[in-house]
């Protein structure tokens, strides 16, 4: 089928899906509860939320970025990482010296990851590369238990929680901070690869690795780096969730809460990773929110992914992802 | 230097077509038959043929089931739990309201209703592809589960939303025991497996697999894509449905909609990939080392009269586990029916490799 | 298919070591599995459950010598809670021990659904003490199922009375909201068809607030709870990362903690030491009372932790889900104890410790010798009811430890025994079975 006939598709399908569901929502008056302060508070929290699905989506899209490889096991890393780093806490009773700790063993953990598993692994199919994370799965999370404990560890950072209200819309102190982080690590990370010299390799590398390679960039060093860095993403990641919940276990399982952000930003876009979370976030909570209690709630789990798959319908790659080129 | 096929010749296509063209194949086959059929049901004991054999093959049909759609058809897939859902609640739901139905007749309703399901979350893989489209199909495995939760329909409002597996009756035959039901199971993978394979070798196989090497080029020589990887959604969801079917009815009893969650999805994608991608008794090989190694490992850590802890043995068994999968993918990414497969043309050279 | 081949070897093998297992264990003693989650997800809960369940027959053993001399022995399995291993494991223990298992306490609702009816044809009684099958309590219809002491159903009919004591009788009830958070699962939506029938009855509103598992996002549900329905009370039935999310976010959105009762499962430390000082005032139900001040702990101190036969670190003794599955050890044990009045001391098997179940009768005085005065409420099963009395008590968590700050709360007993009769009923339609007749068991 031709493009222009796929574009008149998704339009129909989307067209059709929004209407059917504004149809709905005019129908039952009575079910939903609508205020423009209400549907601000909703947008602005579930954006908010968004930034926290982008931190752990931004860690998918640097490895993925640099060695094609679908990282399964970004969520057993920041479970790990946060894990270390409140167990160092107990032991250290410094949180300075626990995260520097935290970072040796992030870094100690990608050399470990590039020596074993993905040097024997270079060039193979992306799915064996998948799989290959999935063993690395379990590793981390049958290592990380036994060294550090299969509790629920409360991290507490000092971070401020309180609820305060702007206009009528109450926000959050941690929401809020957890939206700075991410932008802070944004800006940072895209300072690292627009302005260092290791960013441009590793740009170099994310194009084409064979060219990177023929004009001397060390592969197995840029590696290394991708990963520790995106260690550190999970530390971020696993700091911010488990200042939430407790560091428990269920930190592997925000992973999920990420796939949809990955593939409605594109794989390899960073900035695909913030606006997708952004989009997912506030998507989601303004579903369950205003369109969840016709079906009796909890929609959110498969509105992301449904939200994503009809931005796919569009570009099959993602918003910011590169386009896919076929040629026979 | 018994296992060679020199004398053995091929005179008409029918042989050479065969499904297993080695003589010795074909006996080693029926044996292995004839031990499943007979000898495991008079031998095996509750535990294994009630915790091991019987879910061990409930689960290679649902991986039959991913692999002809992930490993044939090439369309990754994440919605494995969701369509073995919708076969295990429409056989309930159909005998439950219809009690004197066939079970065969169920489970082929059971089937049917996965199938038909699966084409409908297969469209979007007429646009969607690869990685992207793993992920899309997880659209369909929350949405599944969300609906058995949340229609009380479903469960023949049950307050406890679950589904209890009615008593299975098949021309008067009552499948209660567990041998009963391990040979219930057993017939029907074999069947399916026979099926799936000459499936897989026929006219719609080979159409499965232009679409998956390269779909623009199979398009081209008139391979009608959307028709194609439809039908590849139907089929690999009639054998999860199926297969969910057999796991409701035949091993856990009662089901909550959470027994075919994300996870179960999960394990049969790392079955398929371990086993073997394109491979039908890669399907077992991966079932038999993503749900009986993990066990085994465990019980050799209980059984090594250390007085380990519980945890000590479960967090080794995590890691004796992750670190065997990546093993098994440096020494053969092809999984291990290509291991398999390897060692069978080693023996059929040895002891002169040349 | 040859991967069979292979196993087939292994089982030879491992039936021969079986063999040899069962052979050296002649001695007289009652065997006890143990299904127990110390990894995963959930082992923040199974981890407290499973201590306190080994402590209590370690006890028994090193204080007693065993029920009336016969030594108790268990063997833990790991489930990492999940429905197939739970299986595996229930398999591979039930013949343990010289007469198999006496009894299982699976610590999963799932594991509990997906070994019911196998247990009932081997004849082991399962005890789901505040979990599990909910009309299981109807007797008659599953004779080797004890959901004891209290189901979901007779804590939410608790919760409600609690509820009408705090605002000043039922009739005060009129016009409320009541609002019920819970995990979008089989689990969560049971005590709805209770709460539904007690909304219509006192007249107040029931607004339902589901959350996607596993729970560890519920922003948008809490803006709905704190910024559009504000209940006047709040029900959870949450469970593992689910809870302190909650406790969390009820701070976020100002919702008073207060009013905010969650079931047993949504009520022990990993449910508030996570959410901090947010969870300050949280209440939730329990039929285990918290502490350790009690004098079983006392004697679990000396006569198992001082020997070095601990099975937990000493200071989490007393943790809720400690004491929940130290009563779940009692009753199994006492089980096994009124069973041996009729059977002779010996082992046991499992359909003897049943009868022992559906005659247990646990008074005041029998709980006060036990050393858990206070700790659990008396009981009393029958072939009938295998509930017992489904009282609950209240805890709150004061920001360091939980304080009871109510009595034994009853549920309405006879809206939910009809309830749960009604669904029985339905489950012996559906699965073909007639229901025993109680007027014939001894």
């Amino acid at each position: 089928m031709s493009q222009a006939a796929w574009r008149n598709i998704s339009i129909g399908v989307s067209g059709f899906i929004v209407l059917g569901l504004g149809a709905l929502v005019i129908a039952n008056p009575g079910k939903i509860f609508f205020s423009w302060t209400f549907f601000f508070e909703v947008l602005i929290g579930g954006l908010l939320a968004g930034t926290l699905y982008s931190l752990v989506a931004l860690g998918f899209v640097l490895i993925f970025k640099a060695s094609g490889v679908f990282n399964f096991a970004q969520g057993a890393m920041t479970l790990f990482a946060a894990l270390s780093l409140v167990r160092l806490i107990e032991i250290t009773n410094s949180i300075l010296l626990s995260m520097a700790l935290t970072v040796v063993i992030m870094m100690a953990l990608a050399y470990v990851i590039e020596r074993l598993v993905l040097r024997p692994l270079v060039n193979q199919d992306v799915i064996i590369m998948f799989m290959a994370t999935i063993g690395m799965t379990f590793l981390i999370d049958g290592f990380g238990q036994l060294v550090w404990g299969s509790d629920v560890y409360p991290l507490n950072l000092g971070i401020p929680q309180d609820p305060f209200e702007v206009q009528g819309v109450l926000l959050n102190q941690f929401d809020l901070v957890a939206g700075a982080v991410a932008a802070l690590l944004v800006a940072v990370l895209a300072v690292f690869f627009q302005k260092t010299r290791i960013g441009r390799a590793l740009r170099a590398v994310a194009d084409d690795n064979q060219a990177a390679l023929s004009v001397g960039i060390p592969l197995r060093h840029i590696w290394f780096i991708v990963w520790t860095v995106s260690g550190l993403v999970a530390l971020v990641a696993g700091i911010m969730w488990g200042t939430k919940s407790g560091v428990q276990f269920s930190l592997a399982l925000i992973a999920l809460k990420a796939l949809p952000v990955l593939i409605l930003g594109g794989l390899t876009s960073i900035p695909g990773a913030i606006i997708g979370g952004l989009i997912v976030g506030a998507g989601e909570k303004l579903a369950e929110v205003f369109i969840g209690p016709l079906f009796g709630g909890a929609i959110e789990n498969w509105f992301a992914y449904v939200l994503a798959l009809l931005f796919l319908l569009f570009r099959p790659q993602g918003l910011f992802g590169e386009k896919i080129i076929e040629r026979v | 230097m018994l296992y060679r096929d020199s004398g053995q010749f091929k005179s008409t296509y029918e042989d050479d077509r065969a499904i297993f063209p080695i003589a010795q194949d074909r006996y080693a086959m029926l044996a292995l038959l004839a031990v499943a059929f007979v000898a495991v049901p008079i031998l095996g004991n509750d535990y294994w043929l009630r915790s091991i054999f019987t879910p061990f093959l409930i689960y290679s049909l649902a991986a039959i089931g991913l692999n002809i759609l992930t490993g044939y058809a090439g369309q990754v897939s994440l919605g494995a739990g969701g369509f073995m859902a919708v076969g295990a609640f429409s056989v309930y739901n159909l005998l439950v309201r219809v009690p004197e139905i066939n079970f065969i007749l169920a489970l082929v309703f059971g089937g049917l209703v996965a199938a038909a399901v699966g084409a409908l979350f297969g469209i979007p893989s007429l646009r969607i592809k690869g990685l992207y489209l793993m992920v899309a199909t997880l659209a369909a495995q929350f949405f599944i589960e969300w609906s058995f939760t949340k229609f009380p329909w479903f469960t023949n409002y049950a307050p406890s939303g679950v589904i209890s597996a009615t008593p299975i009756d098949m021309f008067g035959w009552k499948v209660e025991e567990s041998w009963e039901r391990y040979v219930l199971a057993l017939a029907v993978v074999t069947a399916m497996a026979l099926v799936a394979k000459n499936l897989v070798r026929g006219s719609i196989g080979r159409s499965w697999m232009a679409i998956r090497d390269m779909d623009v080029a199979a398009e081209i020589i008139g391979i009608q894509p959307m028709q194609t990887k439809l039908l590849a959604f139907a089929v690999s969801s009639f054998y999860c449905g199926v297969a969910g079917a057999l796991w409701a009815y035949l091993y856990l009893g009662t089901v909550e909609p959470v027994a075919f969650g994300i996870n179960t999805s999960f394990q049969i994608l790392f079955m398929i990939i371990i086993g073997g991608l394109g491979s039908i008794l890669g399907s077992f090989l991966g079932a038999g080392f993503i749900i009986l190694l993990p066990i085994f490992i465990n019980i050799a850590g209980t059984g090594l009269g250390l007085n380990l802890s519980t945890a000590f043995i479960s967090h080794m068994e995590f890691i004796i586990f992750g670190s065997l999968i990546i093993l098994f993918l440096i020494v053969e990414p092809h999984g291990l029916a290509r291991l398999w497969q390897i060692a069978k043309e080693k023996l059929r050279l040895w002891p002169f490799p040349y | 298919m040859t991967v069979r081949r292979f196993g087939l070897g292994v089982v030879a093998a491992t039936v021969a070591a079986t063999g040899l297992w069962a052979a050296s264990a002649a001695a007289q003693e009652q065997f006890i599995p143990l299904l127990t989650y110390r990894s995963g997800p959930f082992a923040p809960s199974g981890i407290p459950s499973a201590n306190g369940f080994a402590d209590y027959l370690a006890l028994l053993n090193e204080r007693d010598g065993g029920i009336n001399g016969i030594k108790v022995t268990w063997e833990e399995c790991e489930t990492q809670y999940n429905n197939d291993r739970g299986v595996e494991c229930y398999e591979r223990l039930k013949n343990k021990g010289p007469t198999g298992a006496s009894l299982v306490n699976p610590y999963s609702t799932g594991i509990t659904y997906a070994i019911l009816e196998r247990a009932q044809r081997d004849k082991i009684p399962i005890l789901s003490l505040g979990y599990g099958r909910t009309d299981a309590a109807d007797g008659r219809v599953w004779p080797y199922a004890f959901p004891a002491l209290a189901t979901y159903w007779s804590n939410a009919s608790a919760i409600v009375n609690f509820i009408a004591q705090k605002e000043g009788g039922h009739d005060k009830l009129k016009g409320k909201k009541i609002g019920h958070l819970f995990l979008e699962s089989a689990y969560g939506r049971e005590p709805i068809p209770v709460l539904q029938a007690l909304a219509q009855r006192h007249g107040f509103e029931l607004h339902t607030f589901p959350v996607s598992p596993p729970g560890n996002e519920q922003k948008a549900v809490w803006l709905q709870i704190g910024r559009q329905v504000r209940p006047d009370w709040l029900l959870m039935w949450g469970w593992g990362v689910m809870n302190a999310t909650a406790v969390k976010e009820a701070a976020a959105v100002g919702y008073p903690r207060n009013k905010f009762i969650g079931v047993w499962w949504s009520g022990d430390e990993t449910t508030v030491i996570p959410a901090g000082d947010a969870a300050k005032g949280y209440i939730a139900t329990t039929f285990g009372s918290p502490g350790a001040l009690y004098p079983v702990h006392r004697d679990i101190g000396r006569y198992v932790y001082d020997k070095g036969k601990g099975h937990g670190p000493r200071e989490r003794i007393g943790e809720v889900l400690y004491n929940n599955a130290m009563v779940a050890a009692v009753v199994s044990t006492e089980a096994i104890r009124t069973a041996q009045g009729k059977y002779g001391v010996k082992s046991l098997r499992g359909e003897e410790v049943r009868w022992g179940l559906e005659n247990l009768t646990l008074n005041a005085a029998r709980i006060n010798a036990l050393g858990l005065e206070g700790v659990l409420p008396e009981i009393k099963l029958s072939c009938l009811d295998h509930e017992g009395g489904g009282w609950v008590r209240l805890q709150q968590w004061d920001g360091k430890q939980w304080k009871l700050i109510s009595d034994w709360i009853a549920p309405d007993r006879a809206l939910v025994r009809g309830q749960i009769e009604a669904s029985a009923a339905k489950y012996a339609a559906e699965k073909q079975i007639t229901p025993r007749d109680c007027s014939k068991e001894g």
